[in-house]
């Protein structure tokens, strides 16, 4: 099985595709709506701006295709940003519509402490998680950003605690998300990818 | 569950090798970067920076073919620069695979430059990196690999940087860059009380203490440090053990 990794030109996806390939896991590139219709599964990574994300799927006639294969049930995992434009808006970008999978909003993590959250941090896991199976409780993951989901209901299967708790890991049947960068974080990091690739593969022989 | 400390080994090259000097001057040849990349991806390096100090334009092909070399050894995040000074040449960097832009000399002559590549990439992208020098009573940030003094006050820049979009301050102390003789305490302290983003200290690492030292009285939030490391003087695994048992929060691998 291959991963389709979404394409919109911002940043980490040569980062996700490395790492995907030490584990021997194939990857291709999904810049049209008739290649994220097809993929089997799908990552949509994210380094920058929420605006700008949701303005280059926009232009690309891609966000409607990301929403509809989410609906479909096609396994995908959001990074980063990618787990932010699953919300509804963020205050990055006041009046922006993300992909409203969720209904909250993204907002601004308080400056109660150093921003961005930038470094190793660990999570506290508040439900039993397909992506963390494996991985040690006290395993440190990768973060690099200002902004975050506080609250993702049933779906927040882990948080992180940096200025205020927020989502660092979100799971909905076949719909995964993490804030930190698994493709950055080290061992830990390589088995919530490997994770994310069994339960993909999984969906498609049931 | 705390934001860890960070261990960063910093690799300067002059495009392909890495070399290293005392005070910026009598540059040797360290090693492959991207040898010494993995070996300390390995052992448990929270992070890596590559600059690039000779930065001339003509070379930096071999540069980007560097940072590329760097990146596909790493499974850690890279910070990569050396006289970038435009958002184009940003993206050539990151595209190449660092995750984050060190900028310094262009920045300080044309601030806006931060604010065009936070823009483009996000603050997290964006790291200030300020060469500061005491002069009388405060100090200088210097420009050029540490040539020129640019006539302005280190904590202001830094201060400046920030609100301008950096997310991230590369703080050196030319005063003790290679002297062996521990980090700069009170210009750390200084500039990471000044700014609400995390500050890397640089200039002076040699024992575990002076990371000790640097994360408590300097109020670091991630040390770097390039010889110690590449001379093996310093095992990234037994500092790291050295600081977690001094109740420093750590990344132990």
């Amino acid at each position: 099985m291959k991963i389709s990794l979404v394409e919109y030109d911002a940043g980490n996806l040569p980062s996700v595709e490395r790492a995907l390939a030490r584990q021997g896991i194939e990857t291709e590139r999904a810049a049209t709506p008739g290649a994220i219709r097809a993929a089997e599964a799908l990552i949509l990574p994210g380094v920058g701006h929420f605006g700008q994300l949701m303005r280059t799927l926009a232009a690309r006639g891609l966000a409607g295709p990301v929403r509809e294969a989410i609906e479909r049930g096609t396994p995908l995992l959001g990074i980063c940003l990618g787990l932010q434009a699953l919300f509804a808006e963020s205050d990055e970008a006041p009046g922006e519509a993300g992909l409203e999978i969720f209904a909250g909003r993204v907002v601004a993590l308080p400056p109660t402490d150093k921003l961005p959250h930038m470094g190793w941090n660990q999570l506290r896991r508040v439900r039993p998680s397909a992506l963390l199976e494996g991985v040690p409780a006290d395993a440190y993951f990768y973060f690099a950003h200002t902004y975050a989901a506080l609250e993702a209901g049933e779906a927040a299967v882990a948080l992180c605690d940096h200025a205020a708790p927020f989502v660092a890991a979100l799971e909905r049947a076949n719909l995964f998300a993490v804030q930190f960068h698994p493709e950055k974080s080290g061992d830990a990091g390589a088995r919530v990818l490997a994770n994310f690739v069994a339960r993909a593969r999984g969906n498609g022989h049931s | 569950m705390t934001l860890a400390r960070r261990i960063i080994p910093c690799l300067d090259t002059d495009g392909e090798r890495v070399v290293k000097g005392v005070r910026f001057v009598n540059l040797r040849d360290a090693g492959d970067p991207a040898a010494l990349a993995a070996r300390y991806n390995r052992e448990g390096a929270d992070e890596l920076v590559v600059l690039d100090i000779a930065a001339s334009r003509d070379h930096r092909p071999t540069f980007l073919e560097t940072i590329r070399r760097v990146a596909a050894e790493l499974a850690i995040p890279l910070s990569a620069g050396g006289g970038v000074a435009t958002v184009d040449e940003g993206r050539a960097i990151l595209r190449a695979g660092a995750d984050k832009l060190t900028v310094n000399t262009a920045a300080l002559r044309r601030p806006e430059l931060l604010t065009e590549l936070a823009a483009e990439f996000g603050s997290q992208a964006v790291v200030l990196a300020i060469d500061a020098k005491r002069t009388g009573d405060h100090w200088e940030a210097f420009v050029r690999g540490g040539r020129d003094s640019a006539g302005c006050d280190a904590l202001e820049w830094a201060r400046e940087g920030a609100a301008r979009g950096a997310g991230e301050i590369l703080l050196t102390s030319m005063d003790r860059d290679g002297t062996r003789s521990g980090f700069d305490l009170a210009l750390t302290s200084a500039v990471s009380r000044a700014v609400s983003v995390p500050v890397i200290a640089s200039g002076g690492a040699d024992t575990p203490t002076d990371f000790l030292d640097v994360f408590v009285e300097g109020r670091a939030d991630a040390a770097l440090a390039a010889s110690i490391f590449h001379d093996a003087v310093q095992g990234l695994g037994e500092l790291k053990r050295f600081l977690a048992s001094r109740d420093v929060p750590v990344r132990l691998v």
